[in-house]
This record gives C-alpha cells, structure tokens and sequence, in this order.
C-alpha cells in the first residue's frame, strides 16, 4: 500500500524532476536565474517553472489540434468541393475564453503573493542596510552603520536577508545577480529597495542590465558571501585596513611613505579616496577582476592606469600618461595597489 | 453630373507622378517600398549585430558603435520598417475592401506617407553626420539627454516628423471606414482586414500623442537645456519611461493587429471556409485595443513603482492572453473542416501560428511580475519580444505581400522561390531567436555589445549568428523575387487566387485609378464569396456608371515635409554650427509654412473623369473577361 502510494506519487513528481534536470542543466552556478543560491531567485524559479508548465499546457493542446488539422484537411488535387462554411460555435468559444480565464487566475494569485513577498525588505533591514550607488562603469557599495565602503564587491552575510538601497549618481543601471535575485534598478535621484539573501557561502556574478553607456557590458561586479563569522571578521579587517591606510596616508607622515604610495597620494587619493567618486582602493589585491572584467594582473593594471578609455570606452577615470606618472613610478604604483590586501 | 469645367487635367508621367500622385494605391506602394528598404537598413544592423556577438570578447565594432547599432536597428524595424508597410497595405486594401474609391483624405495621405519618409531619412542621415542615436530605440533619459553628440537629436527630430505622418494615417483610415464603406458594407461586414486597420489606427490616434509630448520635451532637454528629466534640478527620470511606454504598449498591437488581419484574410481564402468566429475575431480586436492601453507598467517592472502597480499591471497583461488566445483557436477551427492550399502566403500565416503562439507564451511569462525580475533586460525579454515582432508581424508583412502583391502590381511573386525564402526565414527565424531564451535565463543581460567566455554562453550565441545569417539569405532571395516579378511581362487575371472573397478580388487588374467603376453593393461579409456562390462572376453594383470626381495630384505633401525636413535638420545643427544651421531651420520651417498657406488658399475641387472614359474600360475590361 505504501509502496504503492509512494510509487504513485514519484509518477506524479517525475516531469517536474524532468523539468528541474532540463532547467538545472542549463548555464553556470555562478550566474544563472536556473540555478538559484538564495531564496529570492528561487522564489521566482519557483513562478518561472509554474508559468511555464501552464503554458505549456495551452501549448501541448494547440499542438495536438493544429498537427491534425494540417494532416487531415489538405485540399487534394481536383478536389473542387466547397467545405461548409461555418459561422462559429458558441460552446467552444465559451470554452477557450474560460479555460485561460481559470489558468490565469491560477497564475495570479501566487504572482501577487510572490510580488508583495519580494518588496517586503522589513525583516532585511533589521539585519543589515547596504546602499548601492551605480556610477559609470562602476559599483559602490557603502554600509552606512558600519563606515566601509568598498568597490566592485559586494561582500553580504550567508543565510539572512539584507537590505540594499539603490541608486545611481548619473544614469539609469539597474541591479542583478541572477542567482540571487531578479534586478532593480539604480535611479539616479531616487532610492529603490530590495532584499538580498544567499544560501551558501560563495561568488556570484552580478551584472548591469540597463543601457548605461558604450561600456555597459563591462559593468559587471560581484557578490561575495561569507559565513557570519567571516562576515563579521571581514568588516572588522575593512575597517582596521581603512584606518591603518588614512593613518599611513597622513600628510605628517610623508618621509615614511613608499614610492608606490607617494605616488598614489598624488594621484589617485583624491577620487579613490573615499570610495564614493571612484573605486575604494582599500581592499584593492584582494578583488577578483581589474575594471569589472580584466585578469587581475600587473600588465592590465598598467595599461589601465595608462589609459582607460581603451580599455573601457567612456569611463571616467582619467589616463596618465608618461610625463604624469614615469614608467617606473607606474611599476611601483601597481605593485603597492596589488599589495593592498586585507586577506 | 452637369459641370465639367474641370476637365481631365494631363497626367503626369514618371517619377513627377509618384512625388505628386494622392492615389491611394500609389501611395500604398510607395510605404511598402520605402519599408522594405528600411527593412534591409535595419537588417544589415541586425546583422552586424549578430556578427559582433557570435564569440565573446569579438572586436568587430565598439561598444559605442554597438550602441547604435542596436538603437537604429529597433528604431528603423518598428518606425521605419514594419509600421509603414502596414499602413502600405491599409493604403493597398482598405479602400478597394469596403467598396471605397480613394481615403477619405487623399492630400493627407499623401503628406503622411512623405513626413514618415523624410523623417525616416533624417533619422538615418545621422550615420553620416558623425553619429547615430546610441540611448537605445527606448531613449531612457538621462542616458539620451547626454548632450555629448547630435545622435539622440536625429532620434527625436526624425520620430517626431514620421510620428505626424503615422498620426495623419490613423485619422484619416478612422474616417476613411467610418465613412467611406459601399452601399450594404454594415460595420459587421466589413473584412477582418479592415476591422484590424481600423482598431490600429484609433489606437494610432491614442498613443502616437503622448510620444509626440516625450519627443517634444526630450528635444526641449538637448536642445535648449530644458531639465525635464534632470534630478538636480528637480525633474524625474521616471516621466520619460511612462511617456515613453505608454505610447510603446500600444504600438505592439498597432503592429500586432493589422498582421493579425493579414493572416484573417489569408487563411479563410486559402482553406476556402469563412472565418470562424467572426464576430468574437471582431470583439477580440477591440478588447486587446482597449487593453493594450492599460499594462504599459509591465515594461517597467523593475523600476521601482512598489509591489501594488506591479501587481495590478501584471493581472491586466494577463487579461490580455484571453483575446489572444480566442483568436487562435479560430484560426484553427477556420482550418478545421476547410480545404487547404499552401502558396508562400498561407505558408507564411500557418506557421505564423506556433511561432507567435511560443511569444504569446513568454509574454504571459514575462507579465508575472516576480519573474520578470529575473527576465526583464535580458535576452528572454530580447527573444520574446521578437518571436512576436517577428513571428507574427514580420510573418503578416511576408505573407501579405506573396497575397497582395498581385493586387498592387498585376503579377505574382514566383512561388517556387518563395517557398525557398519562406523556409530558410522560417528556419533561420527560430534558430536565432529561441536560444535567446536560454541566454536570458542563464544570465546574459541585452544590449551588451560583449561578452566574457566561460559564462556558458558561446554556443547560444553562435546558433543565433547562424540563425541570422538563414534570414539574411533568405531576405537577398525576396529580393531577387521583387525585381524578376516587376521586370517579368506576366500578368495576372482578375481574383487570382480564385477562391477571393472580399471586394478587392473582383477589380480589374491592374485596378483603374477610379478602383470601382460602380460603386458595389454588399450583401454580407464576404461578399464576392456569396455572389459567386450563387453563381455570379462578379458583384452587384449599386449605381448605374456615371462620371467619377477625383482629386488632383500636388506636389505640396512633398513640399511640406522637405521643409520640415529641413527645418529638423536645422535645429540639430544649430548646436555646432550656430547660425548656419538656425538659418536653413527658418528657411525649413517657411517653406512648409508656405506650401500650407498654398494649399489653404488655392481652391482645389478636383476634377472628372467623364463617363464616357468608363464606359469604354468596362467593355474593354468585359472583352478581356471573355477570352
């Protein structure tokens, strides 16, 4: 009888396990909506897959009647006879217009449920604010209780949700990190919210998806999550690195300054800074991609700090070249940002 | 009819006649040739899109190029490409359909189609003038108010003078069905065709105002720094996406609904079975018209309007899947129990149904608003949208000119080759755009000009640069079937399918200028079907022959439009060039302000073509019959 009950109900579950073999199949775990890490992507992996299967339905009947009625009644050659013409039928046209009124409803109620569950960041705020600030090409990621502020990465606690705020300070970007989460997006002038949440510690991709610029493809950026524990330890780090760096920088303290940091006191501090023009630079050797998208290496770095708008067209970082910043100068500097690590 | 002191003014010959003729058939062919070169503009930009993303980190164009690529690519489609060779078939068949012999407005036809040919052709010179619009076709400020290059200024100047074109268009078929219908022809008679042309244009009448205010203060911003959308100075970015959907909705069905009388027409013909359901077909149209106004939110999902619009905008779209669907399933059950043929028109509508059918599909996917979250900006979005602006618009366009084309020019496109065309589009079609679904899903956003490796993308998007490359091959095969059908000496007899069944079908080929030279009269929907049915070979008319007033041919719609032309062009250069450019703007602008002084003051009634004239080409025309 069990067996028989259990047998039954692995029937019944077999073209949703297809399904989920055929979707899982698809893409990397790092980026994709198919493979989600955190509750908000599969609470819509979830309505992606009920939708699907109800339309599939209409499609698998509108099949079924279309293959036959292109087999059956082809007219054949010399066939000259009029078919009857037929006005309508009420009775199936009552049919195909309640159906779909009852399969919609079926999709709506949870579509509702799961929209006012998405944009409930109450209990997300409770745990922890994040504001995220998209700049051309670039990420800011600021944690207002905490005083870090980082680029590029966003590092967030594994198994609770946080809140993002979201803007932008020139055009409109919008936020996504598909196995996280579905996207917002970053309005300049105006804040937007949402709740961020990952299972498991790991790195997820996370991608612009509005036209922003000519470099809008290479907007992309990551989120790092990190049990509490390293969480905690992380923002603990950030924060001693930040201050250990301001002391350092301190103006009194020139004579102690290297001649990468000498250099970079002239001429990247004044943006970097503060992390909120461009890029922190405090975690700088720890970060997994230079510009959002180019190997992590001395020779781009250069080239980068060279000139940027090859490598990114229509950013705003300025180049520097030869007569600013001697080649030398330009080695010391790349091996003193490579250095700055916290990990 | 006693005066004749107009008398029959001299024709005018070659190409004067074209830049002046206000003959609604003329006028069809002109939009559905300036479409289909617009067609191939933005196809040769589609391709080159493709081409740049058929393996990642490609460097075949840069990203600011790309950006223009994609934004003329979407910008020419819709504006430039599909909506005029709609309205070239409105212009084709509406008249000849309800028993009419011109619009009801043939001057404004005329300055219609000439304002959407030189906005068009403004909007494209930006490729020559330094740069093209590169905010994309949906121009979201404050991307597009970036005053950094002239680009975004072709995109608003250019939309606006087309966009007074198409506006003209929807009144004057509004008024043209309401009426202009032969004796008989009852609103519920009217053919599937025409019910779709005229939804189209009220909704033409309804969304086309509220892009004319965007463009107008997206101009305002770029040219003389109004800050509309400008946070710092208390505008909201939001307004132009509002302004901007709220009239992009509605254009999907503005496209959406003519095809869909495309394939009403074609499918009953070619299984010689009337419509099923006509009256629910007719309700339909109006239904998904009327809501196609109220789910603009669903492209904005994302924006941050709260969990209550989402909600609502994504019950609405929903709604919309109903009249949808209730059109298929007549289209199917007009097939059911009928007798089917299969030339490239009925081939191109058949497979129109699966092909749209999936975009419905994802559409109904996309209006959940949750998941849209994860869609939205994709390339899911990207394949949605254009298995439905491809699989059912572009389909109607093809199909329309295989059944039309005969109509319009008194000769067939070769059948043969056209089934080679419609294959390899039909095939290439699905090969590009259904991997895109994947690609959204798994993570790739749209409009990246592109992409990293090892992200599980490069095989997608190299079945989808095959897939365009199918479509390319089979658009120079159309090609090569245009010119041998309008250079071949084979014409065509009266209701070539025969098996028509709406009025069109019993003209003379080629129809007379004067389209009917007794007005008809209509017995019921279908008519020409019910006559032959009842075994005549041609319609009963409601009038004996008499002398047919017509309007005169002017040259002013052209004249019109090239000042406005350059009165646009002007004003966008008036920011680099200072004085030169203001004066050819004023220059512009009184030259159209002149030619429209010109036609207020000059009275033009037209003039006569005597009976006489008619009689002899129905006996020539009865003569031709016989043999």
């Amino acid at each position: 009888m069990v067996v028989k009950k259990t047998g039954k109900m692995l029937f019944r579950l077999l073209p949703i396990g297809l399904m989920a073999l055929l979707l899982s199949g698809c893409g990397i775990p790092e980026l994709s909506a198919l493979q989600p890490r955190g509750e908000g992507a599969e609470i819509q992996l979830e309505i992606i897959k009920l939708s699907l299967w109800v339309m599939l339905f209409v499609l698998a009947i509108v099949t079924v009647i279309y293959v036959y009625v292109l087999m059956k009644f082809r007219r054949k050659k010399g066939d000259n006879e009029v078919p009857k013409q037929v006005e309508g039928s009420h009775t199936l046209e009552m049919i195909w217009t309640v159906i779909p009124i009852l399969l919609l409803v079926v999709l709506a109620v949870p579509t509702i449920k799961a929209t006012v569950e998405l944009a409930d960041a109450k209990e997300a705020k409770k745990n922890e604010v994040i504001n995220v600030t998209a700049n051309l090409y670039w990420w800011e990621f600021d944690y207002p209780d905490k005083g870090v502020t980082t680029g590029q990465e966003l590092v967030i606690p594994v198994g609770k949700k946080v809140a993002l705020n979201l803007t932008s300070k020139d055009v409109i970007h919008s936020f996504w990190v598909p196995v996280l989460s579905g996207k917002t997006d970053n309005n300049p002038g105006l804040e937007n919210e949402m709740w961020l949440h990952a299972k498991e510690a790991g790195t997820y991709y996370g991608k612009c998806a509005e036209l922003c610029g000519p470099s809008h493809a290479l907007m992309d950026f990551k989120v790092i999550a990190l049990e509490q524990a390293d969480y905690d330890k992380w923002l603990e780090d950030m924060k001693a690195a930040k201050e250990a760096e301001t002391k350092q920088l301190d103006a009194k303290n020139e004579k102690n300054w290297s001649k990468g940091e000498q250099v970079y006191a002239q001429n990247c501090l004044s943006c970097h800074g503060g992390g909120k023009v461009a890029p922190s630079l405090t975690n700088f050797g720890d970060r997994g991609n230079l510009a959002g998208y180019l190997k992590h290496d001395k020779k781009n770095l250069e080239d980068w700090i060279r000139d940027p708008q090859k490598l990114k067209q229509g950013t705003k970082m300025p180049g520097f070249n030869e007569s600013q910043i001697s080649d030398e100068d330009l080695s010391e500097l790349a091996d003193y940002l490579l250095d700055k690590k916290i990990q | 009819m006693a005066t004749h002191t107009m008398g029959m003014p001299k024709k005018k010959s070659g190409i004067m006649d074209w830049l002046t003729t206000v003959d609604h058939k003329k006028i069809g062919v002109l939009y559905i040739f300036s479409g289909l070169f617009f067609l191939l503009v933005g196809g040769v930009e589609a391709l080159m899109i493709r081409y740049q993303l058929i393996k990642p980190m490609n460097d075949f164009v840069s990203g600011e190029v790309f950006n223009q690529l994609i934004t003329m690519h979407g910008t020419t489609m819709i504006f430039l490409a599909a909506m005029p060779m709609l309205i070239g078939y409105m212009n084709a068949a509406v008249p000849l359909q309800i028993g009419a012999r011109d619009v009801a407005f043939p001057f404004l036809n005329a300055l219609g189609f000439w304002l959407f040919f030189f906005g068009g052709l403004l909007l494209n010179l930006s490729w020559f003038m330094g740069a093209a619009p590169n905010a994309g076709w949906t121009a979201y400020a404050p991307l597009s108010t970036v005053p950094d290059a002239l680009g975004v200024d072709f995109y608003a100047l250019g939309l606006q003078i087309s966009g007074f074109g198409t506006l003209m268009g929807g009144i004057n078929f509004l008024v043209t069905i309401l009426n202009m219908r032969a004796p008989g022809m009852k609103l519920m008679r009217m053919p599937m065709f025409t019910w779709t042309a005229f939804v189209a244009s009220a909704l033409i009448v309804f969304a086309f105002p509220p892009l004319t205010v965007g463009l107008f203060l997206l101009t305002f911003e770029r040219l003389f720094g109004a800050h509309f959308f400008d946070p710092a100075a208390g505008g909201n970015i939001v307004i132009w996406e509002h302004l901007f959907w709220i009239f992009g909705h509605p254009e999907v069905y503005i496209l959406i609904l003519p095809a869909f009388g495309i394939f009403s027409e074609i499918i009953p013909t070619f299984a010689r079975k009337r419509l099923f359901g006509y009256t629910t077909m007719v309700f339909a149209t109006m239904l998904i018209g009327f809501l196609g106004f109220m789910v603009w939110v669903h492209h904005m999902f994302t924006v941050g309007l709260g969990p209550v619009a989402n909600a609502i905008f994504a019950v609405a779209t929903m709604a919309i899947a109903v009249p949808t669907g209730v059109k298929i399933f007549n289209w199917l059950f007009t097939l059911w129990g009928g007798k089917l043929t299969f030339p490239v028109a009925m081939l191109y509508s058949v497979a129109f149904i699966p092909s749209f059918l999936i975009g419905g599909m994802t559409g109904v996917m996309l209006s959940v608003a949750p998941a849209d979250y994860q869609y939205h900006d994709s390339y899911f979005v990207v394949a949605h949208f254009h298995y439905v602006i491809v699989g059912g618009v572009v389909f109607g366009l093809f199909a329309g000119l295989y059944y039309w084309f005969p109509l319009m020019f008194g000769k067939k496109l070769h059948e043969g080759l056209g089934k080679i065309q419609f294959w390899l589009f039909f095939i290439g079609f699905h090969l590009t755009f259904f991997p895109q679904h994947i690609l959204g899903l798994t993570g790739m956003p749209r409009r990246v000009f592109t992409y990293l490796p090892n992200q599980g993308w490069d095989m997608m998007n190299l079945l989808s640069t095959i897939g365009a490359a199918f479509m390319g091959v089979s658009t120079i095969i159309l090609l090569v079937q245009l010119v041998m059908a309008l250079t071949s000496k084979e014409y065509v007899k009266r209701d070539v399918w025969g098996d028509g069944r709406t009025l069109e079908w019993t003209l003379p080929v080629p129809t007379p200028e004067y389209n009917f030279a007794q007005t008809p009269l209509v017995k019921g929907l279908d008519t020409f079907w019910l006559e032959k049915m009842a075994g005549n070979t041609t319609v009963s008319v409601s009038e004996p022959v008499g002398d047919i007033h017509m309007p005169n041919n002017s040259i002013l719609p052209f004249v019109m439009s090239v000042g406005l032309f350059l009165a646009g062009l002007g004003f966008i250069l008036r920011l680099d060039y200072g004085t030169v450019g203001l004066v050819i703007a004023i220059l512009g602008l009184a030259t159209t302000l002149t030619a429209m002084f010109l036609r207020s003051w000059i009275d033009d009634h037209g003039y006569y073509i005597p009976k006489s004239v008619i009689e002899e080409d129905l006996r020539l025309e009865a003569e031709k019959e016989a043999k």
